[in-house]
């Protein structure tokens, strides 16, 4: 009894801490409609400052406090509402998650970058480390006392501010109706960054509260924080009262499962599975059933606007870009050394991930946050099942593992947006915990993925791989591209535009939908299956698919070139840190601040390029030219002919100023055209004939002058090419008949009438 | 003539690259109850949320008291004294009636005033303070937003489509309280699809249509014909 009593407590000062993580996601997602998956992160890099403040630079408690929580929490809440959340608005779900993914993976690589988990640091303590009070008995420490007292004010304070003050009203009122607040003359920008403020001072608490009862590390204390997520889909994201409870439940849950399992009669395995990542797994597992619970998703009619377009791609130029991207690959792979082949390789590997979001994601609109536990997936199946690397066996695979995609499915079909992306996420979470730890699958931390077995070729090279994965990432492509253009294309792109019509028109959204997933499984467990080497657990990590999603989104989810794109930047990534390893702490944070910046009002850089690349995707003489460039920027550098800064500078000039300025230039009158390039051309000679290792003497300095060169030559040219004096446009009825179209009309009316080139 | 409390100059406005307003021009007089009247589609509701800061023009000028606050942002007008009930209902459904009338405060105005002048009007809300707004018939509903234009003191109130979905009876009903404030001496811009409705209230009617003004003058002098043509487009 008194042990019972004592776990009820221990389970209730975690589900106080759980409530105070949840209630601060509420506020934002009722106030902005934006689930910030980096809420939880928000905490961990609270809680690492408050360490900093007082056990580094032993500031007494309450002005450590203070200044993290009601300093640093509030600021860093504005400036994420002003900057990056703003731009938001009228985004798809997609893109909404995809900006707090990218904000989460941005905060982990800047925790991990200013405080490196090896060093020996101060212990992180509790308040009042080592005083006990004694009720019934039972020792229970100040801290958790505190952590009570701050839940049930926390639960006080924002009861009275909701429903008592202007302030909290205003905030409810603009999610019921943005406009009609600014029309009583309430200031809604205002509103919600005050929102964002309170919630990452509930982050911050929640983050200080639990870093003192589990020490500090990184990623049990995202993690945990992210079991709040349960607790706030039990209060329908919007329900203070009931998420509270929620967040009681799960701390007991919790407590009293780790109180069970102590007992000598509880079972280690069940049927031989090893249960040992259960406990890990119960908030993912209550969120599972919670998400399942909710009433189906209403079906809303009404007119959908979506901001993303893309075209019905065309065999000619399918099959020509799949031809040219697996001779490119040939051609440069010879020149590689044996690293850079593998960083291409694990390129590559992404790029087919990333390629099964755009069925999912980007026709059908359906968000997946799991697409690496799918190709973990194939890679188990791929290495148990028999034949070796036969090709039947890898055809077995991609089949088995869509079978489970569309299994996974179907509870999870009933759930739209946030909801059905949750899911996926706790799919993976569960995966990652309870089957990628068992013996059966990765007996000693890592398999061995047979490589595949193909006649007259032998492949079992790190170059052989490549070609391999360039081919199957062209023939995959390929069957996106056929999918695209079928009759089941046809219906995911309903799907995605409006289920309420193809619900109507008889289409069964089920079917469809499970369509989509198992397709979206099968090419996931295609990029395991064909790792041909060791793999481990940790490459297909629930954390390690957020940066896919992510830089997919970024590429353009909606085409098969956006998922290359995404999956080589992704594998860029890795190169770049290879490459320069003093950059290796920016490149933990490069993927996020890439999509950070994703959100951002079009005229945001990141959004510009990506817009400037998309409209590149049609224009092969300048997609082949921007790809020579980049080939001959790395050939220089492989053959030592200028230095890995220079191939560094070189690069990223050449991929961040001169390809997506290429056609604006292009579209420019003739003496503009000149001009321009010129500017370019005198970018790329300086970036890479500069002697940067000797001439600049820090890193820092070679960083600010790239950024200087882009904002010199590359911004210079894009003014000069862009200003061009432009005709005044007409009303679009009178353009083609007072007007002649534009090169850009003519490329935008071809675009909405999804006309083929 | 006195200054026009509110004047549009020559406004052009578009969402995106279509254009919807194509140089429009209107000018309210102090205490002057003006219909906007036209078919669908014509730049009625675009020319609202021109005037209400909503949208920001394209070009031409947006005149309140004789200053230009072209581009001003909407919260700033409506703090200025302009009321806006926009097409639909005009209310937060998920606030309750009383933290709708809270919303009002940003006037500048007291809940307790807003309370009093409000449930002293319409009784009938009264009952249902404490009831989320968006339960209520769609007759209080639209009482519920006049309330806020009775009870803040405007100098200019904008009124989109007011009869939207509602029963004839309960649309005069409405239209008396139209009457009612201006009588007070507050400037009145009310846009309506059924024109009948509303040129019984109105001084002056503005007849627009495919983003212009087609017509405008005394709202006793436009015909049936006039309305018809413009409707059907001769």
């Amino acid at each position: 009894m008194q042990e019972l009593l004592t776990f009820t407590i221990i389970g209730l000062s975690t589900g106080a801490i759980y409530a105070v993580v949840a209630s601060g996601l509420v506020v934002t997602y009722t106030t902005s409609g934006i689930f910030n998956l980096a809420h939880g992160a928000t905490g961990m890099l609270a809680a690492f400052t408050y360490w900093q403040l007082r056990f580094d630079w032993d500031l007494p408690a309450p002005l450590a406090l203070f200044i993290t929580l009601f300093v640093l929490c509030p600021i860093f809440g504005l400036v994420t509402e002003r900057f990056v959340m703003r731009g938001l608005q009228g985004t798809s779900e997609v893109v909404k998650l995809s900006v707090t993914v990218a904000l989460f993976a941005f905060m982990i690589g800047l925790a991990n970058w200013i405080w490196p988990s090896d060093s020996s640091r101060e212990a992180f303590l509790k308040f009042y480390e080592g005083n006990k009070v004694s009720i019934f008995g039972i020792n229970i420490s100040w801290h958790k006392l505190i952590t009570f007292g701050c839940a049930i004010l926390v639960a006080i304070v924002l009861r009275l501010l909701l429903y008592r003050t202007r302030m909290g009203v205003a905030m409810r009122a603009v999610v019921d109706d943005r406009a009609l607040t600014e029309l009583n003359g309430g200031r809604p920008d205002r509103v919600a960054m005050f929102a964002w403020a309170l919630s990452a001072m509930l982050a911050g608490l929640a983050g200080v509260l639990l870093a003192g009862e589990q020490q500090l590390n990184i990623e049990p204390l995202v993690l945990l924080v992210i079991n709040a997520y349960a607790a706030a889909i039990i209060g329908r994201l919007k329900n203070l009262p009931m998420t509270f409870a929620g967040a009681a439940v799960l701390g007991l849950l919790d407590a009293y499962y780790l109180q069970f399992s102590d007992n000598s009669w509880f079972p280690q395995s069940i049927m031989g599975f090893g249960i040992s990542g259960m406990r890990a797994s119960i908030p993912t597992i209550v969120l599972f059933i919670a998400l399942i619970a909710r009433p189906q998703t209403r079906l809303r009619a009404g007119i959908v606007r979506i901001r993303e377009h893309n075209k019905v791609p065309a065999w000619s130029t399918s099959i020509m870009g799949a031809v040219a991207l697996i001779a490119i690959v040939v051609a440069i792979s010879g020149m590689l050394t044996r690293s850079n082949t593998l960083l291409l390789l694990n390129g590559f590997t992404f790029a087919i991930v990333a390629l099964s979001l755009v069925p999912l994601t980007g026709y059908a609109g359906q968000m997946s946050l799991a697409p690496l536990t799918f190709a973990g997936l194939g890679a188990i199946a791929m290495s148990k099942l028999p034949g070796d690397g036969n090709f039947f066996t890898l055809i077995v695979a991609i089949v088995i593992v869509a079978l489970v995609g569309a299994l996974v499915a179907l509870p999870a079909i009933r759930l739209s947006g946030i909801y059905l992306a949750l899911s996926t996420a706790a799919f993976a979470v569960l995966v990652t915990k309870l089957v990628f730890n068992q013996k059966q699958t990765f007996m000693s931390g890592n398999i061995s993925v047979p490589v595949l077995d193909v006649p007259f070729f032998e492949i079992n090279t790190p170059r052989g791989r490549l070609i391999l994965a360039s081919i199957a990432f062209s023939v995959l492509g390929l069957g996106v591209v056929a999918i695209r253009r079928s009759r089941l294309g046809r219906r995911l792109i309903a799907l995605k535009d409006s289920p309420a019509a193809a619900a109507t028109l008889g289409m069964s959204l089920t079917r469809t939908k499970l369509a989509a997933f198992a397709i979206s499984a099968g090419i996931a467990a295609c990029a395991g299956a064909l790792a041909g080497d060791k793999v481990s657990p940790q490459q297909y990590d629930f954390t390690q698919s957020l940066p896919i999603v992510l830089l997919t989104v970024v590429g353009g989810v909606g085409t098969v070139g956006g998922a290359l794109f995404g999956g080589l930047m992704l594998g860029g990534n890795s190169v770049l840190a290879s490459v320069v390893p003093t950059l290796k702490n920016v490149t933990k944070i490069l993927p996020g601040t890439i999509g950070v910046t994703l959100g951002r009002n079009p005229s945001g850089a990141a959004s510009q390029i990506a817009d400037a690349y998309r409209s590149l995707a049609n224009r092969w003489n300048l997609l082949a030219f921007a790809a020579a460039g980049g080939i001959v920027i790395w050939i220089l550098d492989a053959k030592y002919v200028i230095s890995h800064w220079a191939f560094f500078i070189g690069g990223v000039f050449w991929i961040l100023a001169v390809t997506p300025n290429l056609v604006g230039i292009m579209q420019a009158p003739r003496n503009r055209q000149i001009i321009a390039s010129v500017y370019l051309a005198i970018g790329v000679i300086i970036a890479i004939s500069v002697d940067w290792d000797n001439a600049v003497d820090s890193t820092g300095k070679r960083l600010i002058a790239l950024v200087l060169l882009i904002a010199l030559f590359g911004v210079g040219a894009q003014r000069v090419a862009e200003n061009a004096p432009r005709i005044h446009r007409s009303s679009p009825d009178v353009i083609g008949l007072t007007t002649d179209f534009t090169d850009e009309e003519l490329d935008r009316a071809e675009r909405e009438l999804g006309v083929v080139l | 003539m006195t200054q026009p409390i509110l004047e549009l100059r020559n406004v052009r406005a578009s969402y995106g690259s279509i254009e919807v307003l194509h140089g429009v021009n209107l000018s309210v007089g102090r205490g002057e109850v003006v219909a906007l009247l036209g078919p669908n589609g014509a730049g009625k509701s675009t020319m609202i949320k021109v005037v209400s800061g909503l949208l920001r023009p394209t070009s031409g000028q947006l005149m309140i008291g004789g200053r230009d606050v072209t581009g001003a942002a909407a919260n700033a007008l409506a703090r200025a004294g302009l009321c806006t009930i926009p097409e639909g209902r005009g209310i937060f459904p998920n606030l309750t009636v009383r933290e709708n009338l809270l919303m009002a405060t940003y006037s500048g105005h007291k809940l307790s005033d807003i309370e009093e002048s409000t449930y002293s009007r319409f009784p009938r809300l009264s009952e249902r303070r404490t009831q989320l707004a968006g339960t209520m018939s769609g007759g209080e509903q639209q009482m519920l937003s006049l309330a806020r234009a009775l009870a803040t003191d405007p100098v200019i109130l904008l009124l989109d489509e007011l009869s939207m979905g509602l029963a004839p009876l309960i649309v005069a009903e409405l239209y008396q309280q139209v009457a009612a404030i201006a009588a007070e001496g507050v400037s009145v811009v009310v846009v309506e699809q059924f024109a009948r409705t509303v040129l019984g209230v109105a001084d002056q009617a503005v007849l627009l249509a495919h983003g212009k003004v087609q017509v405008a003058g005394k709202a006793s002098e436009i015909g049936e014909d006039v309305l018809a043509g413009a409707y059907l487009g001769s």
